[in-house]
């Protein structure tokens, strides 16, 4: 098409360069001193003298077997838990409930979630204070180890809670291309009940498009370093976590140490992706096996109950555990078996907040600007889709979900090494484009289906009215887009204000967010400062999302048409 | 009326649909086996609420009285999965990941054992609509009209105890429409199933040859 955005054509290819550059930069900034092979520290060889040290390292091989596990049950868990509920719920008015109090979840970032979690639980959290004495007969904390358990059983727990709403709004997202409502009828009329239906006929073509983000869920889960620092096991640590402590080692030839580890990272996130890929086999053929035979699964109440029950429990732990982060930074004397607070203080706040004035500034500039970069980039490209008529296809999806598939750490601790030798390590531009890796493909993912849903016939109107191309994306297509657009900013702003290894690593301690600052509180374990911390980080992204839904309403306050 | 005894058929006593105060379709019928009750109104009167609320799919916000039997068994309380009420939709509604042969072999009744008789039966199914060749092709590659004919044959394969038919004609072209037409009812007929038709079309109803209830109208 003539005449198109200007500026349009450059979109596609920035943006590949935005989420491939970094990545592949980043793997081979790791790569070379894995093997040995970093001038500044004196490695002019190659070598695999970095793998022999970290094969000798004890315990090695258990950190990296049990990064595999929590991948896999994590992402198994919370996948069962949402197709379980869609199955058995869909339809209903339960599951419209769900929704609206499921969305807002996605919003908390992982490390408050992962705190608010320890708080309910750990053997003095308020779990056991709410059954003790008069229940346990307990006047002092019992000596457990839940949190940081040895099996990261509360680890799981805790991710499990933060996936759940993922890939449950991602399902959401796929059920309207699938004739869902008539395929549930015409399952049960045919006798078959509601799991049986769901999992022999709606399924399998909603999991292929679901696919790429259930393969970020694991790669995620495996990979992690914020949760597993808060909730995860001491000894020995995930993998990611015992990479971290080698790349603050004060001796800087821990870093051959931990590059090494951080290729072993990626192919336990491979080893991962693979093993899951095997069960999806199992998976599949259990399923066809079942259908073969007809079998009708008309008992399926306890599958029914359980997928609930799990729902339900994240939405409440997630929840409780923000309202006991936000009790705990007013609460003055908090002794053991009381369930409230005995005082309440905003002293832990006004202490606080001369010290969090600048990681809040910061979180807030790193955040606004690489949103603002990742919408730009993103109208552009849509619009360029738009102009040529080519949708980008499955393998164009794929280059999106790339950097959230990619374990962040294998290519983070190279994109640190090349900001060193770039003399960008610890600036704020860096800070951004590093941040804009991950929430390009967030904000693209947001903005692309309503965008592409959006009824052309608008933009042949314009056209018709003599506008240019340009005139019709400002005056027609952004406005009646509003609402989608700040959503998806809203998703971009959160997922930035969720970074925690980007941030310590590109940021170098003299850049700090309130993220960051949060998780290195867990070590001390003051839950006041905590508290406090932690509630910031989660009511960030709230306001995001609750500007994003409000502006709309009120500047279409008086057009009925583009209501919600 | 031939092949209405006493407890043939599908009897429906004193059905009646409510959208809060407003009642939508009150209806007392009685559908020999083979025979066709057709219910004509205009979009949004609440037609298809009736085949909804006969299947076991009437949505919480409608509300439903009265006592649905067919062949002497009352299903009003039954889950869907229990009523054996086979549905026809506008959309043939194809299954698109499984073969077209699957598509039949899954609605064949869970008492035929065993993955080679129910294939058997299945491809059976298809060579009597002249589609012995299509067992293993994608749904997706099909005519309209093949893909209607797999439809019939998938829900006659799950042995209904009556059909519901929700505009099942109305998306083909002319002359597809009246083959498809006599097809359906001719199988219907033969298989001594009661039928529930919804449409708009008169000339559905002039085929289907049975009782005509209008909704929706003053």
């Amino acid at each position: 098409m003539a005449g198109g955005v200007p500026v349009a054509r450059l979109a596609p290819p920035l943006t590949l360069l935005i989420l491939l550059g970094p990545l592949t930069f980043g793997l081979a900034g790791t790569a070379l001193p894995a093997f040995g092979f970093l001038p500044d520290l004196g490695g002019n060889h190659l070598t695999i003298a970095p793998f022999a040290e970290l094969a000798a390292v004890p315990g090695i091989w258990r950190s990296a077997w049990l990064s595999v596990v929590i991948g896999l049950v994590t992402t198994l868990v919370a996948l069962g838990a949402v197709a379980g509920f869609v199955a058995s719920d869909l339809g209903t008015t339960g599951f419209a409930r769900m929704r609206r109090m499921i969305s807002p979840l996605l919003s908390v970032p992982h490390a408050a979630a992962a705190f608010g979690l320890a708080f309910l639980i750990a053997p003095s959290g308020l779990l056991m204070r709410l059954v003790s004495p008069w229940l346990t007969g307990l006047e002092r904390p019992p000596d457990l180890l839940i949190v940081n358990d040895p099996m990261a059983l509360t680890m799981m727990a805790g991710l499990i809670v933060k996936e759940i709403p993922f890939l449950f709004l991602v399902t959401l997202a796929a059920l309207p291309q699938t004739r869902h409502a008539e395929t549930m009828q015409l399952g049960r009329s045919l006798g078959y009940g509601r799991m049986a239906t769901f999992a022999f006929l709606l399924w399998p073509p909603l999991y292929r498009q679901i696919r790429l983000a259930v393969f970020a869920v694991v790669a995620y889960a495996t990979s992690v370093v914020d949760v597993a620092l808060i909730l995860g096991p001491h000894l020995p640590p995930t993998l990611p976590v015992r990479l971290i402590d080698w790349m603050n080692d004060p001796d800087l030839t821990a870093r051959f140490l931990a590059s090494a580890g951080a290729l072993l990272q990626l192919a336990v996130t491979a080893a991962a992706l693979v093993a899951w890929v095997g069960l999806e086999r199992i998976g599949g053929w259990l399923v066809r096996l079942t259908r073969d035979r007809g079998l009708r699964l008309r008992r399926d109440w306890p599958v029914r109950l359980a997928s609930r029950a799990v729902m339900l429990a994240s939405v409440a732990v997630v929840f409780g555990g923000l309202a006991v982060l936000a009790l705990w930074s007013v609460s003055g004397l908090w002794q053991f078996p009381d369930a409230l607070p005995s005082a309440v203080s905003l002293r832990s706040w006004m202490q606080a907040l001369p010290r969090l004035a600048a990681p809040l500034a910061t979180t807030l500039a790193v955040a606004g600007l690489s949103t603002a970069i990742a919408l730009v980039l993103t109208i552009l490209c849509l619009e360029r889709e738009y102009e040529t008529g080519r949708g980008s296809g499955r393998g164009a999806l794929l280059l999106i979900y790339l950097p959230l598939i990619v374990p962040q750490i294998s290519f983070m601790f190279g994109l640190q090494v090349l900001s060193i030798r770039l003399g960008l390590h610890a600036s704020f531009a860096a800070l951004v484009l590093t941040h804009l890796v991950f929430v390009l493909p967030y904000v693209f993912l947001s903005l692309s289906d309503p965008w592409r849903a959006h009824d052309r016939r608008h933009d042949l109107i314009a056209a018709g009215l003599g506008m240019s191309r340009t005139r019709a994306l400002i005056a027609i297509r952004l406005p009646m887009l509003t609402r989608a657009i700040l959503t998806a900013a809203a998703v971009g702003f959160s997922v930035s204000v969720g970074q925690y290894l980007p941030t310590v690593l590109i940021g170098a301690g003299r850049l700090t967010t309130v993220t960051t600052e949060a998780v290195a509180l867990a070590a001390g374990g003051n839950r006041r400062v905590i508290g406090v911390y932690a509630f910031l980080q989660a009511i960030l992204p709230f306001f995001a999302f609750a500007i994003a839904t409000a502006v709309p309403g009120l500047l279409f306050r008086n057009r009925r048409g583009l209501r919600v | 009326m031939d092949g209405v005894t006493d407890n043939q058929g599908l009897v429906l006593d004193g059905v009646q649909i409510r959208l809060g105060a407003r009642e939508l379709v009150a209806l007392n019928a009685r559908i020999g086996r083979g025979e066709t009750l057709t219910v004509m109104g205009p979009s949004g009167s609440g037609k298809s609420t009736l085949l909804a609320c006969l299947g076991g799919f009437l949505d919480p916000v409608f509300s439903a009285s009265g006592s649905v039997v067919v062949d002497g068994v009352e299903i009003t309380a039954l889950p869907a999965e229990k009523r054996r009420a086979g549905l026809l939709f506008q959309d043939p509604l194809l299954f698109p990941h499984l073969s077209v042969a699957d598509n039949i072999a899954i609605a064949l009744p869970e008492d035929i054992r065993g993955r080679g008789q129910r294939r058997a039966l299945a491809l059976e199914a298809l060579a009597d609509v002249d589609l012995a060749e299509f067992g293993d092709r994608d749904p997706d590659t099909l005519s309209g009209g093949q893909k209607a004919r797999v439809a019939l044959q998938r829900v006659l394969a799950s042995r209904p105890r009556l059909l519901l038919l929700d505009e099942p004609f109305s998306k083909l072209d002319a002359h597809l429409r009246e083959q498809t037409r006599q097809m359906v009812f001719d199988r219907a007929r033969r298989a001594g199933l009661p039928v529930v038709l919804v449409t708009h079309d008169e000339d559905d109803a002039r085929a289907a040859g049975g009782a005509v209830h209008r909704v929706g109208q003053p």
